[in-house]
């Protein structure tokens, strides 16, 4: 028997979705070990965050709420993950950029195995839990295991559903937050630029419009009255995000954002195989490029050779009429 | 500044969609393709260059770069091309991918760093044949040192750096003081992203991407210093944590129609796909 531990994430004093993929891989691989999965919420004033992650099936919701643990840094939060992890077979988070920051740092502290990135949890072989995870910019998988008393894990956002919440509320528990590692001494916090945006989250999308650099300057002009018609997330290639015309975190493939949406819709994207990585498990993918000889044909569903800047607002309006 | 800047060799990335996986699943055959340093470590070392060096006289160094590479002798190549472009030493630690594992590498590097004391270690966010994202953070932890991870911007102060990390929703800005880790991601090499504590940035702008070692510097990087070192003197416990057992070719995605125009688009995604 093993139990696992959920490393929750918390923005805005809100429980992010990121944490549900997560529990959704606790809840298999608890089911696998015969054992129970408990949630660790760390921050300042979480109270709310903890009570959410309350319903999401575990054992027990563990609280670690300090003052100081307010602005996240690893070197504040790596030793808490690791005095409780230690005590489960699996430490589980997603591999977000808070997640790959901190969960690789406790594993060095607990000198642990760490699977990053996994897509799925495989039948067990050998009485151990086996995992796939991609590699090579998505054109080959891996299948591993962890060979330490601490497995860390992190799991591919858009490989795993999100855990639904339930009726019951799994009771809270403080936990003792350990002091910061003498890192601490020589790093600080500085000040967070946000880039706000009123449209969904890319990695939970269920529609995401991606630009590239042929969009220039009128990036968003483009983009906005289709990404408004569905609701969509807007997304971009390595090149736009490049040039500027749009925010470096809305940069989808291999070491950016991995997303899977019911539709894809790529505007003036080539196709890098960098891009492609992080999109490539979309249901439907649509391209609107000008070269018909752009890489992205080759994967996507409906492809369209027209100049964007006439076919997208064109497509905006018919959308629009198809949906009335 | 004295910086330790590790380089991974990778089969070309561009060309990962060559990259086979046989039937039985024994390994990932990249025969045929080129070897060059990953990425983002090119990117690390553009940017402990940008960090040694006045951006308007590059050719006088302000520090020292010693780079360090895994694997057999003919990585020494990755390492030649690195000298060549500015790094002053380097170092190989005699090994093979299939022996190693983040956890072996990061063990090894601690030494290494022990035995070095640089300044600042500077690698990239991760590499593009592993995609494992965690060598840096590992090792950072087994140095107890403040790290920075995801670099878009990196400017050196007075004892330390600033460095704005990429994040999800923005970006955030952390201060660390030497000695420390920076893993580095796309955006560093941006013309205005790194800075000197001497380089005038009000006054100067980088070109675009990592620099290119002129013909001369090549030759003379064939005289530059590299020692090797045996991976078993540096590490006691060479079990590998992360066991790979077999390997998968993805999924085959086909391609799908041409559509003509916007009309047969909207009609193909309202009756086919049933997406609108």
């Amino acid at each position: 028997m093993g139990n696992v531990l959920v490393l929750a994430e918390v923005a805005e004093g809100k429980l992010r979705k990121t944490t549900h993929s997560a529990v959704t891989f606790a809840r298999d691989a608890a089911a696998q070990l015969g054992g129970t999965y408990d949630i660790l919420v760390i921050g300042a004033g979480v109270d709310g965050p903890a009570a959410e992650a309350a319903k999401l099936g575990a054992q027990k919701v563990l609280v670690a709420d300090d003052a100081s643990l307010e602005n996240y840094l690893a070197e504040t939060y790596a030793p808490t993950v690791a005095e409780v992890g230690k005590g489960y077979q699996v430490v589980v988070g997603t591999a977000s950029p808070f997640g790959k920051d901190l969960l690789a740092r406790v594993a060095g502290k607990l000198d642990a195995g760490y699977a990053s990135d996994i897509v799925s949890l495989l039948p067990q072989e050998n009485g151990k839990l086996t995992y796939k995870r991609p590699i090579y910019a998505g054109n080959a998988f891996v299948i591993c295991q962890l060979e330490s008393p601490v497995e860390i894990v992190s799991v591919r956002q858009s490989a795993f559903d999100p855990a639904a919440e339930g009726d019951g509320a799994a009771a809270t528990e403080k936990v003792a937050v350990v002091g910061p590692s003498s890192a601490l001494d020589r790093v600080s916090w500085v000040t967070f630029n946000s880039v706000k945006s009123e449209r969904p989250e890319l990695t939970e999308a269920d529609v995401v419009i991606a630009g590239g650099r042929a969009l220039k300057e009128q990036f968003y002009d483009i983009l906005n009255p289709l990404a408004d018609e569905f609701s969509a997330a807007i997304g971009a290639s390595r090149a736009a995000c490049d040039a500027g015309y749009c925010a470096p975190d809305l940069q989808i493939g291999q070491t950016g954002k991995i997303v899977a949406p019911g539709l894809y819709i790529a505007v003036g994207i080539s196709g890098a195989i960098q891009h492609l990585a992080g999109m490539k498990s979309s249901k439907v993918i649509v391209a609107i490029n000008k070269d018909e000889e752009a890489p992205i044909y080759q994967i996507t569903d409906y492809g369209l050779v027209a100049d964007l800047f006439k076919a997208v607002p064109e497509f905006t309006d018919k959308v629009k009429a198809a949906r009335a | 500044m004295k910086i330790l800047v590790p380089l991974k060799r990778v089969a070309d990335p561009d060309n990962a969609n060559k990259v086979k996986v046989p039937a039985d699943g024994s390994k990932v055959d990249t025969a045929g393709l080129e070897w060059k340093a990953n990425p983002f470590d090119e990117y690390a070392l553009e940017t402990a260059l940008r960090l040694t060096e006045d951006g308007k006289a590059q050719k006088k160094r302000l520090g020292e770069i010693v780079v360090v590479t895994f694997g057999p002798k003919d990585t020494e190549a990755t390492l030649r091309a690195a000298l060549a472009t500015g790094a002053d030493r380097a170092i190989r630690v005699e090994t093979d991918d299939d022996h190693i594992d983040g956890i072996i590498v990061a063990k090894a590097l601690a030494k290494i760093v022990a035995e070095e004391k640089p300044d600042l270690v500077m690698l990239g966010k991760q590499q593009v044949d592993g995609d494992t994202n965690q060598v840096g953070q590992i090792l950072a932890e087994l140095l107890d040192w403040p790290m920075a991870t995801f670099a878009g911007t990196v400017q050196e102060e007075d004892g330390g750096l600033l460095v704005g990390r990429e994040v999800d929703g923005g970006q955030l800005d952390v201060r660390v003081k030497l000695p420390a880790l920076v893993t580095v991601d796309l955006r560093v090499v941006n013309p205005t992203s790194v800075y000197s504590k001497v380089t005038d940035k009000s006054k100067f702008k980088y070109a675009e991407g990592v620099r290119f070692a002129p013909l001369p510097a090549i030759m003379k990087a064939r005289k530059k210093p590299l020692a090797v070192k045996n991976l078993g003197d540096l590490v006691e416990d060479t079990a590998l944590r992360v066991k790979y057992l077999r390997y998968e070719a993805p999924p085959e995605r086909a391609a799908g129609v041409r559509v003509p125009d916007v009309d047969a688009l909207v009609d193909k995604l309202k009756n086919e796909a049933k997406v609108l």
